[in-house]
């Protein structure tokens, strides 16, 4: 008898050999510069469950650009495994082919030249068409959305979450969890999820008051004749990372035993495969399906990486979809008597050019976009490089938003939030109203101005540092590096705290940071209650609108140093 | 501050004394000294003593942790960067019903936070859980 162990990894290795037969296979499509919807989503329907899991949307309801992290460091055990490889090491490890289709969605690598090749990916109306293809398959796939959903655009902050609620309802989702939808506050996110058709689940959210559960663990379905329990983790950070005053009365954080304790329960109402949906982070999950005894599948979110195979730890299957809708995962698996027996995995991409748009879904989203058809679509400038923001330091848009905070604000340094989310821009792009909301909106987007002590922004940047490369993932609090404008300086990632961030230097005058000297210092997304300034997107508006066209180099003033 | 009703429950089962035993500001002891006074001398061993905390704080103004020490007859928390490390000793008498304390404690930074428990034979037993305090933002 084959033990189930034996039996994943013997699952696991063909979907290795599965996986660069078919990027090879879209590598020659692409040659011929075609891809097709059918071999986008042929897959062989198998067993008796399909999951549908798409995550970090970030109210992305269009086809985008995005290039992926071209520097994504993992800390301590993390180092150099997925999914912090990037560029030729990732293509190298998943045994993906040069300038393939995948390729391109997965890497950083000639962004710009494939870009033109491949076309957007993403678009919610195309997603449909993926999800309705894969319920043509299985009518009762269950679709599972990872949170960072209704927070991102310029509608979702003006409708208050209300234009992705809406989009998602059509679309049909069974289970969410959560993060960024807590900035709209609690109040806001109770109302949407008394009016919600599906579970939203977090069973690590608690009230401070009296530290019971907020919103319910866990829901159970009947598919195929196996009993499904789909667990909710959200963001365990949520009050760290983003502000608490908007959500005084709840608490986060990981949890881990009330995770087992759900994981028993559900066993114990007679549960056939346990899913954990989950905000948690790569790293995180990947250490909490190692300490969790009993979780069959993790769909991971938060850190937007995408897999193209599944991850296993132990006997757990970590599933990780991207974000910004650039891939839908479909997971079938044979699920039999209380044992996952087996899986078929594929991370579909969703090449807009490709893919054709569901009609209705299509409609949808247009009258969402309708009130704020002319606000979208104004052209504030042009820029003549690529833009982009994912990775651990700063990106071209950080930069590019840095250098607006110092004009517009009159400042001599810069702070914007290492955050993941925001589409790239192509060169020659026009830069649109919308564009500049899809790398800024958020509900505390105002732009400050203060003076800091060198010696406070050396303590600031090494307390940011240590939360991305704490060792031990479940110290990792949220996002990446804060990114700066006007400082150079040096990061060593491995060294304790209060050592990594050395050479810090005044980029204007050329002078080492002064650590006794106040600075004028720009930012935005404080989590400080009652924090003034003019909206982030005014301010990024505003200079591009005068600027015209920009270029931004590659940042050479961080100086990155491992080991 | 509001009592949570847990340690509402925990005082009404099982007749808890609690000390609070302040410092003076400038006797910022270090975490040994501090435990030594305690065990008078003795080196704690480890045992059956587990503390629950946060591995990062939501509020470093109200940092929720809580111990459990089946067989102690008392329970001491430190926190031993604070100002007033000392932050209480539990007692607990011979009809308590459980071993366990939870209360929120102000924490000035990042540090390891100490409990310590007698038990019934005068041995002493240690534990401690890493509690970060960060300035936070920069949400993913």
């Amino acid at each position: 008898m084959i033990s189930r162990r034996h039996f994943l990894q013997a699952s696991l290795a063909a979907s290795a050999l599965l996986g660069p037969a078919a990027s090879g296979q879209w590598g020659r499509l692409a040659a011929q510069q075609r891809l097709s919807q059918g071999d986008l989503l042929d897959f062989d329907t198998f067993g008796n469950v399909t999951l549908i899991h798409l995550t970090d949307l970030h109210a992305q309801t269009q086809p985008i650009w995005f290039r992926e992290a071209s520097v994504k460091l993992g800390a301590g055990d993390a180092r150099g495994q997925p999914p912090h490889l990037v560029g030729a090491d990732f293509l190298d490890h998943y045994g993906l082919e040069q300038t393939s289709a995948m390729a391109h969605a997965l890497t950083h690598l000639e962004f710009e030249a494939l870009g033109r090749a491949y076309g957007r990916m993403g678009g919610l109306d195309r997603i449909a068409t993926v999800v309705n293809a894969i319920r043509a398959d299985r009518a009762d796939a269950l679709l599972l959305d990872g949170g960072d959903t209704w927070h991102g655009s310029l509608p979702a902050l003006r409708t208050k979450g209300q234009d992705m609620v809406n989009l998602m309802n059509a679309l049909g989702v069974d289970a969410m969890t959560s993060h960024w939808e807590f900035t709209l506050g609690a109040d806001r996110v109770d109302r949407i999820v008394s009016g919600l058709p599906f579970a939203f689940l977090g069973q690590n959210i608690f009230d401070t008051d009296w530290n019971e559960p907020v919103y319910e663990p866990y829901e159970l379905f009947e598919r195929g004749g196996a009993l499904v329990a789909v667990i909710g983790q959200a963001f365990p950070y949520t009050p760290i990372a983003n502000p608490a005053w908007m959500f005084p009365e709840l608490s986060f954080g990981i949890r881990e035993e009330r995770m087992q304790a759900m994981v028993n329960e559900v066993r114990a109402h007679g549960a056939d495969l346990v899913v954990v949906l989950s905000h948690n982070g790569f790293d995180v999950d990947r250490q909490m399906a190692a300490r969790v005894e009993g979780i069959d599948v993790i769909l991971t979110g938060h850190t937007h990486d995408a897999l193209p195979e599944p991850l296993l730890v132990g006997q757990t299957l970590l599933i990780a979809s991207g974000s910004n809708g650039k891939f839908v995962t479909r997971l079938d698996l044979d699920v039999q008597g209380g044992q996952m027996l087996g899986f078929r995995h594929r991370l579909i991409p969703v090449f807009a050019d490709a893919i054709d748009p569901d009609p209705e879904m299509a409609a949808l989203v247009a009258a969402e976009r309708a009130p704020f058809a002319d606000e979208l679509a104004e052209v504030l400038g042009h820029t003549d490089s690529l833009l982009y923001r994912r990775g651990n330091f700063n990106g071209t848009w950080d930069d590019l938003i840095c250098t607006a905070l110092m004009e517009e604000r009159d400042a001599e340094i810069a702070l914007s939030p290492g955050v993941r989310w925001g589409p790239s821009l192509m060169p020659g792009d026009p830069i649109t109203r919308e564009d500049v909301f899809n790398v800024t909106a958020m509900t505390y987007g105002a732009a400050y101005r203060r003076e800091m002590t060198g010696a406070e922004i050396h303590g600031a940047m090494e307390d940011i540092a240590e939360n991305l490369f704490h060792p031990d993932p479940y110290f990792q609090q949220g996002g990446d590096m804060v990114r700066v404008g006007g400082l150079g300086y040096r990061i060593a990632v491995d060294k304790p705290m209060g050592e990594r961030i050395t050479g810090l230097s005044h980029l204007a005058s050329g002078e080492p940071l002064d650590m006794d000297r106040a600075y004028t210092v720009a930012g935005w997304a404080s989590v400080t209650e009652g924090t003034e300034g003019p909206q982030i997107w005014d301010v990024v508006s505003d200079f591009i609108r005068k600027a015209g066209r920009v270029s931004v180099p590659e940042n050479e003033t961080i100086e990155v140093v491992t080991g | 501050m509001k009592i949570s009703r847990r340690r509402i429950l925990a005082v009404g089962s099982a007749g808890l004394v609690v000390t609070l035993l302040p410092l003076p500001a400038s006797a910022a002891t270090e975490a040994d000294e501090l435990i030594a006074r305690f065990t008078d001398g003795a080196t704690p061993g480890e045992g059956p003593l587990t503390i629950t905390a946060p591995q990062i704080a939501e509020n470093g103004n109200a940092v929720g942790v809580e111990v459990e020490c089946p067989g102690a007859k008392s329970i001491r928390i430190l926190a031993p960067a604070n100002p007033n490390p000392e932050v209480c000793t539990v007692h607990f008498g011979p009809l308590a019903g459980s071993h366990r304390l939870s209360t929120r404690i102000r924490m000035a930074e990042t540090m390891d936070v100490i409990a310590l428990a007698e038990m019934e034979d005068g041995s002493f037993v240690q534990a401690s859980a890493r509690v970060r305090v960060t300035i936070g933002g920069c949400g993913g």
